[in-house]
């Protein structure tokens, strides 16, 4: 068991070096040069000067392997460097918008947790029936709508529905303040976002229910506590859940760490200013430093969630624990 | 990395070939057992013939500005309206379902063949190839797509050849996780052993052994894939990432105009929209029923 | 020179239109005091408030409210190009020294927002900063005040601007928004200080800011011009997406925004707001260019070039665009709203500007004939950017289309599209010229070639035209210098055909109707500090 953990959390070194390689790599490959789009945003002339000077602050004008190695050096002291963009650290750029990301990824998950489960046993426990096919049916609908169209949509249908019956249209706050100084206000920034990335992953998480169930009941040991007499309330929720939950949460782990993906285009719907849109920000400006760390930090806990869920399964599957 | 696909009894390879009379009856038992299976099929059917035939459907062509009708309103005469260019909708949704269908197609099969083959051989293999090949994988999946299309798009140029390749490179390591569990399987069974000590060459043993009892998941995968890769198309569209104009494609079509005009013209967002959505719930009602045919732990009693 | 003159403020009309939905109640309003202002920038947070150092109009947005220059534009008057008032002087100054010198008084008793004083010798310091950067700091506006020497403060009430030679580009590019007045012991410090930090001495102090999200600021109780400003502060939102801003406008969110909507969004505001929204428009001095890449064969053949030109209909074309995309006004290099520009007369002279298309077109196919370049197929460059660029494009390909050529266009995000055409990587490209002050001899230089303005991207050497700009810079009579620029014009767009200037921009603001007192004007950089904004609620 041991073996095993520490094996796990060995390998997951080369996978951030191989990450970090790779869009060091990617980033140079792209032709384009922040600093010409810097001062020459406004369409004006770029002083050639200023161009230099620009390069030599952020040495870009250093041999490529020396700046790799400043990066993956700088990545294990945990100092992220300085934006390119904006010249503030990439830590204090991050940190400024973590909290809303996190709180509409958290929302979205618990949203999704508290509706996916009892839904996807409902589900299984009624194979074939209507409601089956309807749940099914909203769930399939739900993984093949586009988030970013279901967010347009969404704050259009807000709108309207509030003009026709309030007479003065609604929409929730462009500008974001933290929980604890206005939670209504902080809620309705929240609540839209995190339904339009929530619906994606309640429906993963539900057809992920249903199938385990499925499996789960099929199993002897639940022929035999049906024969034996047993209520069928508890067989599932002391028999059939515990065991159907594992892969579950196992998906959640998983689709948690997708969650971030789908944060980029659901912010830029919402005009929240999370890490998403200041990811599609960073990669439009060919800011590397901004960027490397950005992928860096979502590789990181695309991995950690994935040995979060390989030791979780560890622990609780006898099998593995002492096989 | 733990398994989380449902687990399928290995079937061997002479118990797989029947005869051509059980096809229809097979087809027609799907349809009773699996009504919604058969709705997405006839889902994607549509959209198909849709695409194929698209020259001959589309009244007006799906690129000729028009400034003198510019986002009506759907009429007889343009069935869906037309968007701030003055381009019949019915034609570019028409037209998009070709793209759509090329991309989604062109990604699913290319990823999923490719991660078929990495799947297999890194269960086949083991020890050290799966060690590398598992790390590698890993960096491409946890690798985000945004990065990995603009980087595609903007050193070789954007187009619908480079949208397919852009997408396709996070495909590879989904599927071939997914693969690489149930080879896995396989692998401990003792025909394999027994094929290698007659002497069968590597190539023999996967192409014959292994790959045919993994076929089940990795066909039901591409059903997946399909859906996820004309999603993805339509996210890369909207931050300006995928196809470009004036080529119709339902993603691009989202993007921009549609949102400038979801309140005075909601034509053009709406339908691109239904169409993405339609096409993706057709794919996947099938793979599910597909999935559910297949596998008999699903099967109702 | 150019001077505040009635006769030439009068010839200004035609071309701009200030539309006011609302029928103003009166036309003395009198502002009330109170109230926060909350309006939306549509960018996201700039790289550094360092308005030397940036070139993005959301640096202005966010900070010109802090600050104070030397000269501006006439807040009560900003579609004027000839109308320059004093912000920080007494009183606009006569040049002496046969035009080379300017003498400036600055007002007594301003203090910035830390409590110290403000001097002459601080104006100097920030302009000389702008003109003469030290090593290591960079100047975005260098180039525009070639023709200044020197700047000095011989006594604490007194700047000095001496020039090299005379010229009527300089008033103008001295009003320019961008040349804030920082604190001199500051930039002595650090010249770098003021990217990261803000300290001025205009109408409103920072409030706060809050990381890529919003700037907000309070009213300076000490600021000098009397009873400014009315608002008790404001708060910038920063709102990238269109869709967004409208839907924040329709649900008061906030009051609007301060840069430019395209028509279907005024069409879409206008029907659902009615009289809650005032929605003024003007021609803006931003516009499209179209450059063709004269190291590519074919396009180093002039008569390829002039063909490209003439199959364009630019007066058909430009009012079918106006109404998708955020064009309007035809013209030729200079905007059109300047004494300098031409009239409609001259225009139609030029090549690509004849009112009659089909001989225009027939022109164009023989041309191409003798060129042996009939059915040419290139590739145009676009920038991923809907308004303007992409409606521009689309119609452009459809307009060279009829005389059979065969274009296909590429689209690409900003980073690489500055890269294809530093690196000359490209056939023909959609450029945008975007200028603050209306000041066209400055603003004329994009048309020349590369070894004298360096961000000219046609790979093009072209002597004679480079003398004639300088003939004209240093020419002194006005009448004299307007037929030069008519003689420059015709060499750019007709004779070489360098360049062709697409339909120039056109702005439409919104602003809910209880915003008071901004005035439209052809510049987004221009007039945003707010201290003449009041709020009627």
């Amino acid at each position: 068991m041991y073996r095993y953990i520490v094996n796990r959390v060995l390998l997951v070194i080369p996978t951030l070096v191989g990450a970090a390689a790779l869009v060091f790599v990617l980033m140079r490959l792209i032709p384009g040069d922040i600093c010409v789009v810097r001062l020459g945003s406004g369409g004006a002339s770029v002083d050639p000067r200023a161009v230099a000077l620009c390069h030599a602050e952020h040495g870009l004008d250093r041999p490529l392997i020396l700046q790799f190695l400043d990066f993956v050096w700088g990545f294990f002291r945990l100092d992220f460097g300085v934006s390119m963009w904006s010249g503030k650290p990439v830590a204090e750029e991050i940190a400024a918008r973590l909290p809303i990301s996190l709180e509409i990824a958290v929302v979205a998950t618990v949203v999704a947790i508290l509706i996916a489960i009892p839904l996807g046993t409902i589900s299984a426990l009624k194979q074939n029936s209507w409601i089956d096919h309807v749940v099914r049916t909203a769930a399939i609908a739900g993984i093949a709508t586009p988030s970013f169209w279901l967010g347009i949509v969404s704050i259009l249908v807000v709108l309207d529905i509030s003009n026709a019956v309030f007479g003065a249209p609604w929409m929730p706050p462009i500008d974001y303040v933290p929980f604890w100084q206005d939670p209504l206000r902080n809620l309705s920034m929240v609540i839209l976002p995190a339904l339009t990335v929530g619906y994606r992953y309640s429906a993963v998480t539900m057809r992920m229910t249903r199938s385990a169930m499925l499996e789960v009941l099929r199993e002897d040991y639940i022929r035999t506590a049906r024969a034996k007499g047993l209520v069928e309330r508890l067989i599932i929720n002391r028999h059939a859940l515990k065991n159907a939950l594992l892969p579950v949460v196992t998906l959640i782990g998983i689709e948690f760490a997708f969650l971030i993906g789908g944060l980029v285009v659901t912010e830029q719907v919402f005009n929240v200013n999370g890490v998403g849109r200041l990811f599609v920000l960073a990669v439009q400006n060919q800011d590397y430093t901004l960027t490397q760390a950005l992928v860096m930090l979502t590789v990181a806990i695309f991995v950690l969630a994935n040995l979060a869920v390989d030791l979780l399964y560890a622990w609780l599957d006898p099998r593995i624990r002492f096989g | 990395m733990v398994d989380i696909a449902p687990r399928y009894a290995p079937v061997a390879v002479d118990d797989v070939a029947e005869g051509p009379r059980s096809w229809r009856a097979g087809v027609i038992g799907f349809c009773r057992r699996q009504p919604l299976g058969t709705v997405g099929l006839a889902v994607v059917l549509v959209m198909a013939v849709a695409g194929l035939s698209a020259e001959w459907i589309a009244p007006y062509s799906p690129t000729s500005n028009d400034f003198a009708a510019m986002t009506e309103p759907p009429s007889w005469a343009h069935l869906m309206g037309t968007d701030q260019f003055g381009r019949d909708l019915f034609s570019r949704i028409v037209f998009g379902a070709r793209t759509a269908l090329i991309v989604g197609f062109c990604c699913a099969i290319v990823g999923g063949v490719a991660g078929l083959v990495l799947g297999v051989a890194s269960a086949y293999f083991g020890g050290r190839i799966d060690l590398v090949l598992q790390r590698v994988l890993d960096v491409v999946m946890a690798f985000p797509l945004i990065i990995m299309a603009l980087a595609v798009i903007a050193i070789f140029g954007s187009g619908v050849f480079n949208v397919i390749v852009a997408i396709t490179i996070p495909l590879i390591p989904r599927c071939a996780r997914v693969v690489r569990s149930s080879a896995l399987a396989i692998r401990e069974m003792p025909y394999i052993d027994a094929a290698r000590a007659c002497g069968f060459g590597h190539t023999r043993i996967i192409l014959r052994h292994m790959v045919p009892n993994v076929l089940a998941p990795f066909l039901i995968m591409l059903t997946a894939f399909v859906g996820q890769a004309i999603l993805a198309e339509a996210s890369l569209s909207y931050l300006g990432l995928g196809v470009q104009e004036p080529t119709a494609a339902w993603g691009l079509m989202l993007q921009g105009g549609a949102e400038e005009y979801a309140s005075t013209a909601p034509w053009i967002a709406i339908f691109p929209g239904i169409a993405i959505a339609l096409t993706v719930f057709g794919f996947s009602l099938f793979g599910d029923a597909l999935r559910d045919a297949i596998d008999p732990k699903l099967r109702d009693r | 020179m150019i001077r505040t003159s009635g006769l030439a403020a009068a010839g200004l009309g035609t071309a701009l239109c200030v539309a006011a939905v609302v029928a103003p109640a009166a036309a003395v309003d009198t502002p009330k005091r109170g109230g926060i202002l909350t309006f939306m920038i549509p960018a996201d947070a700039p790289p550094s408030f360092d308005g030397h150092r940036e070139t993005t109009f959301a640096t202005v947005h966010s900070a010109a409210p802090f600050y104070s220059v030397l000269v501006r534009v006439n807040p009560d008057n900003p579609s004027s190009t000839t109308d320059f008032v004093c912000d920080l002087c007494t009183a606009m100054p006569t040049p002496t020294d046969d035009g080379k010198t300017y003498t400036f008084k600055i007002r007594q008793g301003v203090k910035f927002h830390d409590g110290t004083p403000l001097t002459a010798y601080d104006v100097a310091a920030s302009w000389e900063k702008i003109i003469h950067p030290t090593e290591g700091v960079s100047s975005a506006r260098e180039s525009y005040y070639v023709m200044v020497d020197k700047v000095e403060a011989p006594d604490p009430a007194t700047v000095v601007f001496r020039l090299k030679f005379a010229t009527g580009a300089f008033l103008p590019a001295l009003a320019d928004p961008f040349t804030w007045i920082y604190e001199k012991a500051m930039l002595d410090k650090d010249p770098r200080w003021y990217e990261k930090n803000i300290m001025g001495s205009g109408p409103f102090k920072l409030a706060g800011y809050e990381i890529g999200q919003s700037i907000k600021g309070v009213r300076n109780p000490d600021y000098y011009h009397p009873g400014q400003p009315y608002l008790d502060g404001f708060t910038a939102i920063y709102a990238p997406k269109q869709a967004v801003r409208i839907d924040a406008i329709r649900a008061d969110r906030a009051a609007g925004e301060f840069r430019g909507l395209p028509p279907s969004a005024r069409d879409q505001l206008q029907h659902e707001l009615g009289d809650k929204i005032v929605l003024q428009s003007s021609d803006w001095n931003c516009g499209n260019v179209i450059t063709p890449n004269h190291k590519k064969k074919p396009f180093d053949d002039v008569r390829v070039r002039r063909a490209l030109t003439l199959a364009i209909d630019q007066w058909h074309g430009a009012p079918a665009l106006a109404r998708i995309a955020n064009v309007k006004t035809v013209g030729g290099i200079v905007f059109p709203g300047s004494p300098l520009a031409a009239t409609k007369a001259e225009l139609e002279a030029l090549a690509g500007y004849w009112p009659d298309i089909e001989k225009s077109r027939a022109e164009a196919r023989r041309l191409l004939k003798e060129a042996g370049a009939e059915g040419l197929a290139f590739e145009l460059l676009n920038r991923n950017v809907d308004q303007p660029y992409k409606y521009v494009a689309t119609w452009l390909i459809d307009e060279w289309s009829k005389i059979g050529l065969r274009v296909t266009q590429r689209v690409v995000p900003t980073g690489p599209w500055y890269e294809a055409m530093r690196s000359g990587n490209f056939d023909v490209v959609v450029e945008a010229s975007c200028n603050s002050v209306v000041n066209p001899l400055l603003d004329v230089q994009k048309y020349l070639p590369h070894s004298v303005f360096t961000e000219n991207y046609g790979n093009y050497d072209d002597q004679p035209e480079i003398d004639l700009y300088q003939k004209m810079l240093h020419e002194t009579d006005s009448a004299k210098q307007r037929a030069l620029m008519r003689d420059f014009e015709k060499r750019v767009l007709d004779t070489e055909a360098h360049e062709m200037v697409m339909t120039y921009w056109n702005r439409i603001v919104p602003l809910r109707s209880y915003v008071k007192g901004w005035k439209i004007g052809p510049s987004h950089y221009v007039n945003q500090d707010l201290a003449n904004v009041w709020l009627d609620q």
